[in-house]
């Protein structure tokens, strides 16, 4: 009797044993079937959709390595390559056709009543030093930053590598430097002329008359009429600008990452091209575009009828003051009288 | 001639950041300077993947389109390299570049950073095969000495394949086939505008 039961014992152990492992044996059927290690990983394709920028950790204490693959960079090429071109030829070619066009059909803006002979005082020794020191870095930066736009197209064909090599590495230094005294010219000029630059009601004046190279006439204007204030705000404004941009640039990493230094480029050239086609205009009516224009920032002082004729608001104010100043003078010269 | 490519399968990457290493030491690279490194996308979740990623020598590698002194040239096995003469270390290169491998030797204020340092496929640079001057600037030229990238030829898992192109994607096609799923061969959209469907 215990024997039987001994055996039926183990029968049902067995069989219970080899239903068990059929039964695990089609669930692992079940789950090879089922599973796919991919399913949950990450797709390139929809992380660049996505994001358009593919960034995870990594082991290095580079953080910047972490970034896999950032698709901006073809697009920042994009611009760079074509559209930084265009914008350029568009500003300095359009810039340049523009006033020789001028030149050829109007000529130099002369005196109309000839000179007078007798000068007055237009810009002090510190003004002309604070321009000349902006017009110097300006040129030096114009030309070293137009050479890293154009000067592999337009320069390297004439020379070989290692001197272009060498000319835009020295040119990249005087970049980088010469921005910090022409940031400096650009906060002094702010403070030194904000105040004359003021928009007034007398430029509209002058604006709807056209000025003096559109229009025919000579619109009244006080020390700097409305073209003259347009150019300061674009100086100061472009300036800082360029100088915010330029040195987000020259400090890497400092809050920027790859991303906001292709950004601060873009601004930078675009303001930058922008700048030197207006600079090109403001050099063409300093010198041959109008007569008697140059000697306010050469010598300093101009021909009391260009000053009539251009700023007759300022040339009234300065008579007056000179009338003022002696009378005023006397008093305070003399109080023991 | 080969066209020469790099492909990480990242099925098969441990993270094991060995070939980051190898790099290192293959080609003496400065201290703060990663050739390759390793990439590790959702880490910790379901489906973590890890990337090995160095400069991939792209077809038309906007490197070379935006340098400003044309530093960079391109070897009949399509590996682009730079000459360190040349090069002004303006830092445009690491703009443009989709897969940041342009480095450079210091942070670089004031314009300072040095010349630019990157993966070379183990092929040197502009100066004679196996010279001094050459293992100085750009490591050592694996290439001319008829052997493939350390990176890829120590990988334990063989999880990097650095070789001819169509070759190391016939490899990566087979293993896909064989079992059953792939997450593709990162980054060759961006580097070749082509990619591996199996």
């Amino acid at each position: 009797m215990t024997a039987l039961a001994a055996k039926l014992r183990w029968l049902l152990f067995a069989l219970t044993l080899f239903t068990g492992f059929l039964l695990a044996g089609s669930a692992t059927a079940q789950q090879a079937s089922s599973v796919d290690p991919n399913a949950s990983a990450v797709k390139e394709d929809q992380l660049l959709q996505q994001l358009h920028t593919v960034r995870g950790l990594g082991s290095i204490p580079d953080s910047k390595s972490y970034t896999l693959e950032q698709l901006a960079g073809p697009e920042w090429r994009h611009y760079h390559e074509v559209t930084l071109r265009w914008i350029g030829a568009i500003c300095i070619l359009g810039a340049l056709a523009v006033l020789i066009f001028y030149y050829l059909t109007r000529g130099m803006i002369r005196i109309e009543s000839g000179r007078s002979g007798r000068a007055i005082v237009r810009f002090g020794p510190y003004e002309r030093f604070i321009h000349w020191m902006m017009a110097a870095c300006f040129v030096i930066l114009a030309l070293s930053g137009l050479n890293i736009t154009f000067g592999r197209p337009l320069l390297l064909p004439l020379m070989s590598p290692e001197a272009f090599s060498t000319l835009s590495a020295w040119s990249k230094y005087a970049h980088n430097y010469l921005s910090f005294p022409f940031t400096l010219s650009v906060i002094l000029m702010f403070f030194m002329w904000v105040a004359d630059n003021l928009p007034t009601r007398v430029d509209i004046e002058w604006l709807k008359r056209g000025g003096g190279m559109i229009g025919h006439d000579h619109p009244p204007a006080y020390r700097f009429n409305a073209g003259q204030k347009l150019l300061f705000w674009i100086v100061f404004l472009g300036g800082s600008a360029a100088a915010i941009s330029g040195y987000m640039l020259i400090f890497p990493f400092y809050g920027t990452d790859v991303h906001t230094m292709q950004l601060a480029e873009i601004g930078h050239s675009i303001i930058a091209m922008l700048f030197i086609g207006t600079m090109l205009a403001h050099i063409y009516i300093g010198t041959i575009g109008m007569e008697g224009a140059f000697e306010a920032m050469g010598s300093g002082t101009v021909d009391v009828n260009w000053a009539k004729e251009h700023h007759q608001l300022w040339l009234e104010d300065e008579k007056a003051k000179a009338r003022q100043a002696p009378a005023q003078a006397r008093p305070s010269a003399s109080p023991g009288d | 001639m080969a066209r020469m490519k790099f492909l990480c399968d990242a099925d098969r990457c441990i993270e094991c950041n060995a070939c980051v290493t190898a790099c290192k030491n293959e080609h003496e690279v400065p201290w703060g300077i990663n050739r390759r490194r390793v990439v590790t996308l959702n880490d910790g979740k379901p489906g973590e993947r890890s990337i090995s990623m160095a400069c991939m020598h792209c077809t038309d590698a906007p490197c070379q389109a935006v340098c400003p002194v044309d530093a960079f040239y391109t070897t009949a096995d399509a590996v682009v390299l730079h000459s360190k003469d040349i090069c002004i270390g303006c830092g445009y290169c690491f703009y443009a570049c989709p897969f940041g491998a342009p480095q450079y030797p210091r942070i670089g204020n004031f314009g300072t950073r040095g010349k630019m340092d990157k993966c070379t496929f183990c092929a040197g640079g502009p100066e004679p095969d196996g010279s001094a001057a050459e293992y100085e600037k750009y490591g050592a030229n694996r290439l001319a000495e008829g052997k493939l990238p350390l990176c890829a030829e120590m990988c334990s898992t063989k999880s990097l394949l650095a070789g001819d192109g169509d070759i190391i994607a016939q490899i990566y096609k087979e293993r896909v086939v064989t079992r059953g799923y792939g997450s593709g061969a990162w980054g060759w959209k961006t580097a070749y505008g082509e990619t591996v469907s199996s």
